[in-house]
Order: structure tokens, then C-alpha cells, then sequence
């Protein structure tokens, strides 16, 4: 007469991974999927705006014609015919690289665990701004670092802030290995770290000995003029510089890369290797394929009208429709909105009623290591349409009413049950929620 | 057996739908299609979708099984709409369903037939503002007493759920109920053993199979120790003496029946320190995941999980002629 927990292996598994759970908001998310729920919770690019005939051609042809070399192994650090590629993408924004120093990754995101493998050792610090990607929580989770977040403004990172808590580190005799930063259009914020300040947070790091690992996706889907020049762009050591062509191209064929100061190549490339041998040869093929033979800047221009266009229809919703009391960013780029709620309101705990009004968003608390974050929430503009936008802003100002009145009746309730420290995406949907 | 719905037999599963609970209603349907295909019939499964109606016109199924947790499969509105296609259903008709589904309903029909539940009020989130919460929460407290427990009347997978012990978190636990229904039941918490009892009735009349008993991990049985493998300890059967387990399912048969119940229910009891039984409530599509109760009971019973899904499927077919 034992009892089970219809999982024997629960003895047997590794700290980091304790405590990884199953959650309401997960659940949720779920629903979040079907046709009838606008979803404003997801990240996915418009990929229905590429030339997807043209595209199938060249793939097909890929495997016709390459077939030999793309559809077999390759080396751990991506083919030299991609990396070059990649150099003269990243000069379009002023960095000087070379092909060298780059290695290719499965979507920005691995790249983000190989830095972690190669810098993190259990109980060490990474600075991020507050909120963050919440992929990037997770990996540091994984390696069991803890995050200590830095406050923003609508200028990007808060400089003094930055200072602060590099002391507050040191003083609590803990060690922090690097900045983690998205300082263009940032996820989820939508807001830019400006020139003045790029140059500061680059001192403050250079001065407290700390890398910087820049993670760069939206930077090419600016909205009005070009983007800031990218940290690495500014300073070539101590700044580790990750990008993706899932935003530019698709994040379908999961293609990514580092670009890492010189002496630390090597180890990412043996890191890499006994990570995932080696980035899919197809893949890397096809992006090649892309940039060489198709008008890929003319499809960015195409992506960055499109999502302009929604971007506008979002904000103009939310300036029509929203309740007194919210506030939020008003982003020149990128693909997301970070909104502010009426005092009072838990985006957490307003969830089951967003999604009974067939509208999703993110929850602040899943872009915090901690659980702060119940006032705020993530709102994506990239993948739907215009009118569809401004009827799930109309759907989520009902229910923001309803939760503000319900809120009036039982007056100040406190916070929600806290999440357990480090697990983040508990709170945020799976990469597949458009 | 399968021989006599013919060799055609087919059956729709239907899973997923709009509820909070289509993740665990998804896992429960993919489950559901194993085990009916190991059996050896022909199943598929599909959403509850507007191309439902028209796929039920051109090719109408021997009969659905209906593996939506949440309003659609419980509150008894798409049986309605099975019975109006003529397609044939496991388990209880729409009627039965609705009031099964909502708590307080069955909460009465069961003290009506004299079956233990605890004490309980239901209230609409407005009756709240028309009175003023703080009077109204008050009585609440003051005639039930604490710890209570604080769910939705209608819902499942203790999704907007909690145990209030002290009356100053009652507010937070109102307002988080009444984010996944608009009317919420206050009960009595009642301290003890927690017991899933299945029934099913495969031709012979509704058996009790064996009891289970949940040991959260942490003490709460909410939705993360629901669908966490390894956050929960199941003892099947149940830690109880041969007769304290026999009046708990007696009770549960007495619930089932009482409600009119058809084909398979589970229902969710306490046994308190007095080893006396509590009905919390029933379930008509109960959870059929890989850390579900119904399956844990039906394999203690020395039961193929195909196999009795597929009598229940065949006495779903019988029914109709």
C-alpha cells in the first residue's frame, strides 16, 4: 500500500531543476491559442509578410541542388560563408568584426546559455534590467545564478541605478560576472538606452570590471530613423555581442550568433560543440542563400512598416480606451509595449478574466527573477492586425474596469501568492504563442 | 464487444475548448485516444470548434467522448447540442450535467438526500457591492467560522480556489475567485483526508472503484500539485480500515446516484477526524491525464483503462436504439 507521485525520478533530479512546475498561468496561455482569443501575449514576427514562394524555391533548391553539404554535418562554429555574412550585416550598424570571432548559434538564445556555461558558476550575479527577456531569466536560472535587476526609464537603463547595484553586490560579497542588456527597444519594455547613456553604462561596467553581454534582436526594426549605435559598436573588449535573424528573416530556422571578444572564441566553439555539435547546416544554408540572393534590407523595411503601422493602432487604442491611472511606453522600434496598471491591479490575478473576455497578455512578474512586476504587463503588436489590435485593447480596458470595481468593493487586498524566486516563466507563455 | 457497435465503430474525442482548463482537457484527450485506439477501435480526437457541427453532419461518429473539463463539457451545453445532432455521448445527459456542474446546485441536491457536504454559502460578486463586503464577509465568518475555502461555483483543477485561515486574506481570496466566475461558494473547510472516489457503471449498476487519496506535497492540492508529477503522493487504495473506506464509498455512490449520475463520475470527499465522509462535489468529465484520479482507481481496480472506456462507449451506442 505505497503511494505513487507518478514520477520516480523526483530523488534523482539536479538542483537547478527543482522546483520547475506546472502553473495556472501556463494554463491559461493555453487558451490563448485559439482564433477567438486575441492574443497580445506572444513575441512572433509577421512572417506571413515574407515572399513565402520565393522563399520555398530557394530552400528547395538548397536541397536539390547543396543537398550533400546542407543537409550533413558542419562545424561547431558555423559555416565561414554565414559568419561573413553576418559580419556585413553587423556593419550595417557600425560594428567591425571578423568572421573569426563570430560563432553561429540556435536562435540568439543558445547563445545565451553558452555565455552562461562559459561565466556562470553556481551563486554568481548577473545585472539585468528590471524587466527583462524572460529567456534569459531561464537560462540564468539553469545556471543557478541569481539576477539582481537594474531600474529603466524611458531612456533605457537608469546609469545610477547601474552604479547602485554593482555596490550592493559587492557589499553583500557576492560576485557579479556581467551586465546583461537589451538596449534597443527592448523586450519587454519598448524602451532604448540613448546615446549619452550607452557611453556611461559602458564606463560604469569598464570601471567595476564587469562584462557586458548586449543581446541585440530589434535593433533593425526601428521605427523612425536609425537605432543608437549598438554597445559593441562603441567598444570592442569585455562586450559580448548576441543578435538572431529571427526578427530580420524567421525565427523558424532558429539562427542566431555571438560575437565574442577574440580570446574567448575558442571556448564558445568547444562550449558549443558539447552543446549541440553544431548549428543545423540547412539552416545556416538557407539564411546564407537569403542574404545573398534575396532583397533582404527590402523585407526589413516591409516588417518595420508593418509593425509601425500596428505599433500605431495599439497605442492610438490605448490612448482612446484604457482607464485612468495606466500608463505606458510609447516604443520606436521592436515589437512590444510595456503597460502600467491603475494602482490596485494585479495583472496576475486578472488573467482568468482577460482570457474569459478572449484577451491575453503577459503578466509583469514573468520578465522579474523576483515576483514584482503585479502592476505591469507585455503587450506584443507585431502579429496581429490593426482592427484586431484595437479590439483586444477594447476587451482589455472591460476588463480592467471590472477588476478596478471589483477591486473598490473588497478594498486593498495585498499582493498575490508570490511565485517562487528564479521561476519566471511560470508567468509567460511557451515561444509557440503567436 | 466492439463487435457490436460494428465494424465501423468510430469515436470522436473531444478535447481542448475555450475553459481555463484546456491544457489538462488536451492532455486528458490524448490519453483517452491512446488508450480507445489500443483497445482496438477507431477514434480521433478534435477541438469543440465551429467546424464541430458540420464534421458531426457528414460523418457522424458511433459516439463522443467528451474529455472537456470546463464549462463546455460539464455545464451540460454541448450535450445539449449532441442530443439535437442525435449523436450518442458517454456519461450524463445535459440536464443532469448543468446541475452537477454548478456547485451550489448539487451542494443542495445532496443535502436534500440527506448526503453530508459542509456548510456554505453562494454569492454573486454584485450581491457584495449592493451590501458592502466588509458587513457581508463578516456574517460569512462569523456563522461559518474559520479556515474556509473559497472557490468559483462553477470551475475545476482548483483553478481561482483557496483556503482562507485567516480573515483578513478573505478579501484577496473573493477577489481571486471572482476572476474565474462571477459567483463564488464559501464552505466550511473541512480538516482531513482527501478522497477521490471514481464510479463507474459498465452494465451492472455504478460501482465504486478503489478509493484514492491525495497527499499534496505541501498541503494544497491546487493546480500546480494537480499537474506536477512528483508534487503529490496518491495512495491507491485509500489509508483507511476496510470499514471507513466502505461507508466512504457508499457515500459516493450515494452522490452519484442522488444526482443522476450516468456512466462514470468522480467525487471529491473529506474524511474528517471523526472518519465521517464530506461530499465536496462531482465531476462528469473527470480528469483522464496522466496524473488524473479516474485512471489511478480504474488500474487499482485491475482494470484496462481501452477497455472500459470502450464499454462505456458501447453502452453510449446502445442507448440510442
Amino acid at each position: 500500500m505505497t503511494g505513487t507521485t507518478q514520477d520516480d525520478y523526483t530523488d534523482r533530479y539536479a538542483r537547478r531543476v527543482r522546483g520547475m512546475t506546472t502553473s495556472e498561468i501556463r494554463a491559461l496561455f493555453a487558451v490563448a491559442s485559439r482564433p477567438e482569443v486575441v492574443s497580445l501575449a506572444g513575441g512572433s514576427p509577421y512572417i506571413a509578410a515574407l515572399p513565402l514562394d520565393a522563399v520555398g524555391d530557394m530552400l528547395s533548391r538548397l536541397a536539390a541542388e547543396h543537398g550533400t553539404t546542407s543537409l550533413q554535418y558542419g562545424i561547431g562554429q558555423g559555416t565561414v560563408d554565414l559568419r561573413e555574412r553576418i559580419c556585413e550585416v553587423m556593419s550595417l550598424s557600425g560594428i567591425d568584426a571578423s568572421p573569426d570571432d563570430v560563432v553561429v548559434t540556435v536562435g540568439g538564445q543558445q547563445a545565451l546559455d553558452l555565455i552562461a556555461r562559459l561565466f556562470l558558476d553556481p551563486g554568481d550575479v548577473v545585472l539585468a534590467e528590471g524587466p527583462t527577456y524572460v529567456g534569459a531569466l531561464g537560462v540564468f536560472q539553469a545556471a543557478q545564478a541569481q539576477v539582481q535587476h537594474v531600474a529603466m526609464d524611458a531612456d533605457g537603463m537608469i546609469p545610477a541605478a547601474l552604479s547602485e547595484a554593482i555596490d550592493e553586490v559587492a557589499r553583500s560579497g557576492r560576485r557579479a560576472k556581467f551586465l546583461y542588456t537589451i538596449p534597443t527597444y527592448q523586450n519587454p519594455a519598448g524602451v532604448t538606452l540613448t546615446d549619452a547613456r550607452r557611453e556611461e553604462v559602458l564606463d560604469i561596467c569598464e570601471r567595476a570590471g564587469l562584462l557586458v553581454v548586449e543581446d541585440d534582436p530589434y535593433s533593425m526594426l526601428s521605427f523612425a530613423g536609425d537605432a543608437p549605435r549598438p554597445l559593441r559598436a562603441r567598444r570592442r573588449e569585455g562586450v559580448f555581442y548576441v543578435s538572431t535573424f529571427s526578427k530580420t528573416f524567421a525565427p523558424g530556422l532558429r539562427v542566431g550568433w555571438v560575437l565574442a571578444p577574440h580570446a574567448v572564441r575558442e571556448k564558445l566553439v568547444m562550449a558549443t560543440e558539447a552543446n549541440i555539435l553544431c548549428p543545423s547546416a540547412f539552416a545556416q544554408a538557407a539564411v546564407a542563400q537569403y542574404l545573398a540572393t534575396m532583397p533582404w534590407q527590402e523585407q526589413i523595411k516591409t516588417y518595420r512598416e508593418v509593425y509601425r503601422e500596428r505599433r500605431d493602432a495599439l497605442l492610438d487604442a490605448m490612448r482612446d480606451l484604457m482607464p485612468s491611472g495606466t500608463t505606458w511606453t510609447e516604443p520606436e522600434g521592436g515589437l512590444f509595449v510595456w503597460a502600467t496598471l491603475p494602482d490596485g491591479l494585479d495583472s496576475k490575478a486578472m488573467m482568468p478574466r482577460a482570457i474569459a473576455a478572449r484577451v491575453a497578455y503577459v503578466p509583469g512578474t514573468g520578465f522579474y527573477a523576483d515576483s514584482t512586476g503585479t502592476g505591469n504587463m507585455r503587450l506584443n503588436f507585431s502579429f496581429s492586425a490593426p482592427d484586431r489590435l484595437r479590439e483586444g485593447v477594447r476587451r482589455l480596458a472591460g476588463v480592467m474596469g471590472e477588476e478596478l470595481a471589483l477591486r473598490a468593493v473588497f478594498g486593498p487586498t495585498g499582493q498575490t501568492r508570490q511565485r517562487r524566486r528564479g521561476a519566471a516563466g511560470a508567468d509567460a507563455p511557451g515561444p509557440d504563442l503567436a | 464487444m466492439i463487435k457490436a457497435m460494428g465494424t465501423d465503430a468510430h469515436v470522436l474525442v473531444l478535447a481542448g475548448g475555450l475553459s481555463y482548463e484546456r491544457e489538462v482537457s488536451l492532455r486528458s484527450g490524448r490519453r483517452v485516444l491512446h488508450a480507445l485506439r489500443a483497445a482496438g477501435l477507431s477514434a480521433e480526437m478534435r477541438d469543440a470548434d465551429v467546424s464541430l457541427l458540420p464534421t458531426l453532419r457528414e460523418d457522424p461518429p458511433s459516439a463522443v467522448l467528451i474529455a472537456l473539463h470546463g464549462a463546455t463539457g460539464e455545464d451540460g451545453s454541448l450535450r445539449g447540442v449532441l442530443d439535437l445532432c442525435d449523436v450518442p455521448y458517454v456519461g450524463c445527459d445535459a440536464r443532469v450535467s448543468r446541475l452537477a456542474w454548478d456547485k451550489p446546485s448539487a451542494k443542495s441536491m445532496l443535502r436534500e438526500a440527506g448526503i453530508p457536504t459542509p456548510d456554505w454559502v453562494a454569492l454573486p460578486h454584485d450581491r457584495f457591492s449592493e451590501l458592502g463586503a466588509v458587513a457581508v464577509l463578516d456574517r460569512i465568518t462569523s456563522r461559518l467560522g474559520l479556515p474556509l475555502m473559497v472557490k468559483p461555483a462553477q470551475g475545476g483543477s482548483g483553478l481561482g480556489a483557496a483556503v482562507v485561515k485567516d480573515e483578513a486574506a478573505l478579501p484577496a481570496a473573493m477577489v481571486g475567485c471572482f476572476g474565474y466566475d462571477s459567483t463564488a461558494l464559501v464552505e466550511r473547510y473541512v480538516t482531513g483526508t482527501s478522497i477521490a472516489a471514481s464510479i463507474v457503471d459498465l452494465g451492472d449498476g455504478p460501482q465504486a472503484l478503489p478509493l484514492v487519496e491525495i497527499v499534496p506535497r505541501n498541503g494544497v492540492y491546487d493546480y500546480a500539485a494537480r499537474y506536477t508529477a512528483g508534487l503529490t503522493t496518491w495512495h491507491t487504495p485509500a489509508r483507511l480500515t476496510a470499514e471507513v473506506a466502505s461507508r466512504v464509498s457508499e457515500t459516493a455512490l450515494a452522490a452519484h446516484k442522488a444526482l443522476g449520475l450516468r456512466d462514470l463520475s468522480r467525487v471529491d470527499l473529506i474524511v474528517d477526524s471523526a472518519d465521517e465522509p464530506h461530499v465536496l462535489g462531482v465531476n462528469v468529465a473527470p480528469g483522464m491525464t496522466e496524473t488524473s484520479l479516474l485512471p489511478l482507481a480504474v488500474e487499482a481496480a485491475g482494470l484496462d483503462f481501452g477497455a472500459m472506456l470502450a464499454t462505456l462507449v458501447e453502452r453510449a451506442v446502445a442507448r440510442t436504439h
